[in-house]
């Protein structure tokens, strides 16, 4: 009798273990890269939100910031090519999250009835904000990709004018609220989810723990929420004042005798 | 009887007569507080619904009644089935906090009846609902049971020890500290309030839910105990496992027992990540 290579994923799918009839470790690697992937996001938020908001310290830091990303400080003039890949990645893991983020999410009528349900009778803070979690990564799929998109056709026009013509002139703020709403919510919520996941920042008292974790999670939205419309008013009144000049790209020349 | 005998006699005597006094006086206090006066009355509504029999439909009834001093869920349930209605059905064993079987949904939230004070509810009006994910045996009264004793097999809540056991031998110690930790763990009373407050195992019936977990964690902790982390793995290592739990900690906020399920599920998600 001969013996046929047989496909790991077939036994699996049939038989419900391995071959060495052990239980697969795929969930395991897939709950680790759920977190892993969200903490990229939400760490790459925060800093996204740092440079986007040097716009109301000048419209030249801005524009140094760009700069900085297009590598212009290791040859005359930069590339956006580095913006471009930079994009990319954030896209791929993006849909990455969200991909695994599809196992969570309440799939049929009788399981989104009975978390309803079950959320309104209970008033539970925590299982509320998981439902916040998901409506907001929900709207997610949508408002980032979007965005995404746009940033990655746009990979070269990022700039005090372009971007400000971009908001104001082409009607991205209206988005662009709507997915600051959404991803400070979420990113918030899912850095103190990632925290009680994985036994993070636990003293050891873990209730004591889990209330201050708390507490710095309020502060964390309000504080990128106010950081984040200040930025997109900021981004509106230069569009605003620019729009007859719509298409124009700021330098640093154009600085002069007007800050 | 010699002087000083009779001197401590007199003493005792005087004493019980103080402490006579006192319980005279808190008799007093009592008969005032439990007078029907001064008492408020509150509304305690329950679903009413018997699943095995074809002419029951779900109903929601009123029973109103006179709260007394320190009343218990537990005693205004024994009220009304004593005075108002005879059929309606919920569990008690201990009506002390300890065997578990009086969970249910007290304004929503899962709670064991006979911990619960009416007076918690200022408004005086108080629903009661059975406790989700458990089968409905007749209104207030589910079937927790069956559900834990699957739980219970499927973990393999036991001790599974390589070692053969030599009687003729003492025991190996173990650390008190470890000890305290393993007996902590073990005041799980099984009541099912963690799964009935779990929006995973609301959602998704095959969940083992924080009291399973919890036990894992108790048997990986315990030395007794010589299964790995491999053999734990291949208990909980899927989606109806520790992966399936999404944090949501409403086990933690409620169990009767203030078990640390937070930490012991975070312990076990690390450990099995890992494996
Ligand atoms: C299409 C867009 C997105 C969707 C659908 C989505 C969905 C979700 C869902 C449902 C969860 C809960 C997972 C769980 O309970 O285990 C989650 C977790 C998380 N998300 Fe998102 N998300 C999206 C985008 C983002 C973005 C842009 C960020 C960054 C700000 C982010 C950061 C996080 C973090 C940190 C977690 C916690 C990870 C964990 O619980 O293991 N997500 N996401
Ligand atoms: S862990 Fe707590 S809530 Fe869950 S069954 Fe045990 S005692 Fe009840
Ligand atoms: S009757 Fe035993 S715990 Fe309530």
């Amino acid at each position: 009798m001969s013996k046929t290579n047989i496909n790991e994923n077939i036994v699996e799918s049939l038989i419900g273990t391995t071959i060495e009839k052990k239980k697969s470790r795929i969930p395991a690697r897939l709950d680790f890269l759920q977190s892993a992937t969200g903490l990229f996001l939400a760490v790459f938020m925060i800093f996204h939100m740092l440079f986007v908001s040097s716009i109301l310290i000048s419209k030249d830091f801005m524009l140094s910031v760009t700069k900085a990303f297009e590598l212009s400080f290791l040859f005359e003039g930069g590339s956006t090519i580095p913006v471009f890949i930079a994009i990319s990645v954030v896209f791929a893991v993006f849909i990455f999250h969200a991909f695994l983020a599809l196992r969570k999410f309440p799939i049929n009528y009788r399981q989104f009835l009975r978390l309803k349900t079950h959320s309104n009778l209970m008033k539970h803070s925590d299982t509320n904000l998981w439902i916040v979690q998901i409506t907001t990564g929900f709207a997610l799929f949508f408002l980032g990709s979007i965005h995404l998109y746009t940033m990655l056709t746009n990979s070269g026009n990022i700039g005090p004018y372009a971007s400000a013509d971009r908001v104001y002139s082409d009607y991205m703020w209206m988005l662009y609220i709507l997915l600051l709403i959404a991803v400070e919510f979420h990113g918030a919520i899912g850095l103190y989810r990632l925290s009680v996941k994985w036994g993070w920042f636990d003293s050891g008292d873990a209730k004591e723990s889990r209330r201050r974790l708390k507490r710095v999670k309020m502060i964390m939205t309000v504080v990128m929420l106010l950081l984040g419309a200040m930025t997109l008013i900021a981004y509106m009144k230069i569009g605003y004042e620019h729009q007859a000049n719509y298409g124009e790209r700021y330098t640093l020349s154009s600085n002069i005798g007007d800050k | 009887m010699s002087k000083t005998e009779d001197a401590s006699l007199e003493k005792q005597e005087q004493n019980i007569g103080k402490v006579e006094d006192v319980v005279k006086k808190s008799e007093l206090v009592l008969e005032k507080e439990m007078s029907i006066d001064g008492s408020r009355e509150i509304t305690i509504t329950s679903l009413k619904y018997n699943p095995s029999n074809p002419n029951s439909k779900p109903e929601f009834v009123d029973y109103k009644l006179r709260e007394t001093p320190g009343m218990t869920l537990y005693i205004a349930l024994t009220k009304i089935k004593a005075t108002l209605d005879n059929d309606l059905s919920s569990d008690f064993v201990c009506r002390a906090g300890i065997c578990g079987a009086c969970g249910m949904l007290v304004n929503g939230r899962p709670q064991l009846a006979c911990k619960t004070l009416t007076s918690d509810f200022e408004s005086g009006k108080i629903e009661l609902l059975p406790l989700p994910t458990f089968k409905l045996i007749k209104d207030l009264s589910v079937d927790t049971g069956t559900w834990m004793k699957n739980m219970s097999l499927r973990v393999n809540s036991w001790i599974v020890s390589k070692e053969k056991t030599d009687i003729s031998k003492i025991e190996k110690p173990v650390e008190p500290k470890v000890a305290d930790e393993v007996f902590e763990l073990d005041r799980c009373i099984e009541c099912g309030i963690c799964v009935a407050s779990c929006s995973t195992a609301i959602m998704r019936e095959d969940f083992v839910g924080a009291v399973g977990l919890n036990r894992v964690a108790r048997f990986q902790i315990d030395p007794h105990d010589t299964r790995t982390d491999e053999d734990f793995y291949e208990i909980i290592g899927d989606d109806d496992g520790i992966f399936g739990c999404m944090s949501l900690l409403a086990c933690e906020d409620h169990c009767p027992k203030n078990l640390s399920l937070q930490s012991k599920i975070a312990y076990m998600r690390r450990k099995m990540v890992n494996v």
